[in-house]
């Protein structure tokens, strides 16, 4: 693989510009360089993971386009052009998501591995759905795995998550307010 | 081994147009690849055998989910979600839209299209019983213009269809005259969320007075492809749902299909359930009738 951004055969990548948590980036890569691999190599955006890197734990999910999508199934080509917001892009000037407050007090997340994806993939759930029941969470996050919580505490986060908004619209609205 | 992204080239001509031209003019060189939720899980095991990918994502046409008179036109590309969202799929095609809701998870439905699923041509494909019990009809097209086939005539064999190398699938053609049938769709796999089947069956019946005016029987993971299966319809066409009719259209199945023993399940267990399938959609339909 190239270390200036050329190919072996001396061909220059191409560069592939979106926009990562509100910031325009531009990165040269091979059209193929996973997404995933593109935002902890490139972007040394390190808080999304690796878990399965196929697709079925959610690890290294982000949105895309106000999508949720699994970071690693994405060829960076395909990105171009789009709006990505990772768990980097949750807090706000050093203020914690109101998800993020409650995996805190709830205790969603122990190795932490798994908790960006968690986390994205919750926050997808609200946007679309602001209060879901039980069913909805658990359908929201199935394709995030954790090994650690057993669940129970995650989908209790959302649930506060979710109540928080209830709660205080206007702090939630400030939130976002961007 | 790990895939090298450099040993691969992917490009995105943007319109469907110039992606016909580039398989037009290098038949067989250019694999297309729309959401990447195979194509991207092989490059990333190491096993993507293609050197050239030309992608589909963001080609507007290949994404349109339309309503006609006649038949609900789903674009190759639309989405899983698009298909979960769109309130017509929702409401008369609910087989199509409970199957989308089964394709892995949310991530993976915001990215996976129908027509991928059905290039892929899994035996085990989630949205295929849905689609052979709804007698879909499947558009190609390529620089010498457009066909169609049955969807039940797509898959040929293992991982097999009828595709030219300089063919795309366009778009899924679903007739709406479906709203008076009984329509079925069950899967059994491991687990509710991010399963792959172990056996799924769809169905669709009109019952008149009694008698199966209409069948349809789509199924996976019974044999190497999606398959409608015929000669069971054929034991229950122009009957009445009587024991005896309900007992050798068992008898049919149980002779039509030949599942394998894989990682997943056995030939027996799969055999056995698809019975039983059968049985409980028949059994629905004769307590409900097809007009519920």
């Amino acid at each position: 693989m190239s270390l200036n951004g050329k190919s072996k055969t001396g061909a220059r990548w191409p560069a592939i510009t979106f926009t990562v948590n509100g910031e325009s980036r531009t990165v040269q890569a091979p059209p193929m360089k996973r997404l995933l691999d593109v935002l902890r190599e490139d972007l040394h955006l390190t808080g999304t993971k690796e878990g399965c890197g196929e697709g079925e734990c959610g690890s290294c999910a982000v949105r895309m386009n106000g999508e949720l999508v699994n970071s690693c199934l994405v060829p960076v080509l395909q990105a171009e052009g789009a709006e990505i917001q990772t768990v980097e892009g949750l807090a706000l000037n050093g203020a914690l998501h109101p998800l993020q407050e409650a995996f805190l007090q709830c205790g969603g997340a122990q190795c932490g591995i798994c908790t960006p994806g968690m986390l994205m993939a919750a926050a997808q759930l609200l946007e679309t759905n602001p209060h879901p029941d039980l069913a909805e969470i658990r359908e929201g996050l199935a394709g995030n795995l954790c090994r650690c919580t057993g669940f129970m505490r995650i989908f209790e986060a959302v649930v506060a998550a979710a109540s928080e908004q209830t709660a205080e619209p206007a702090a939630e609205e400030a939130h976002h307010a961007r | 081994m790990r895939g090298n992204p450099a040993m691969h080239d992917l490009i995105a001509p943007g319109s469907l147009e110039a992606v016909l031209d580039l398989l037009a003019a290098e038949p067989g060189v250019w694999t297309p690849i729309a959401g990447g939720t195979e194509l991207m899980v092989a490059f990333a095991a190491g096993k993507l055998n293609t050197p050239k990918l030309v992608s589909l994502w963001g080609i507007p046409d290949l994404r349109a989910i339309e309503a006609k008179d006649e038949s609900v036109v789903i674009g190759a590309a639309a989405t899983f979600l698009d298909l979960r969202r769109h309130p017509i799929v929702a409401a008369e095609l609910p087989l199509l839209a409970k199957a989308a809701s089964w394709i892995g998870s949310i991530a993976n439905q915001s990215r996976a299209t129908i027509g991928g699923n059905l290039v892929n041509g899994s035996p085990a494909a989630d949205s295929s019983p849905a689609l052979l019990a709804y007698d879909a009809e499947i558009e190609m097209i390529s620089v010498r213009g457009r066909r169609s086939v049955p969807y039940s005539e797509f898959h040929t064999g293992y991982k097999q269809n009828v595709l030219a190398a300089d063919e795309l699938i366009y778009a899924i053609h679903l007739p709406r005259r479906f709203a008076r049938h009984k329509q079925y769709l069950r899967k059994v796999g491991t687990r509710r969320a991010m399963a792959i089947a172990k056996v799924a069956l769809g169905a669709t019946a009109l019952l008149e007075q009694g008698v199966l005016r209409e069948i349809r029987l789509g199924a996976v993971s019974l044999a190497p492809f999606p398959t409608r299966l015929f000669a069971t319809e054929a034991a229950l066409f122009g009957k009445t749902l009587a024991r005896e009719t309900v007992q050798a259209a068992r008898r049919a199945l149980l002779a039509e299909t030949k599942p394998i023993d894989d990682i997943r399940s056995t030939a027996v267990y799969r055999r056995r359930v698809a019975a039983n399938l059968l049985d409980e959609f028949l059994l629905e339909l004769c307590r409900e009738g097809s007009q519920s």
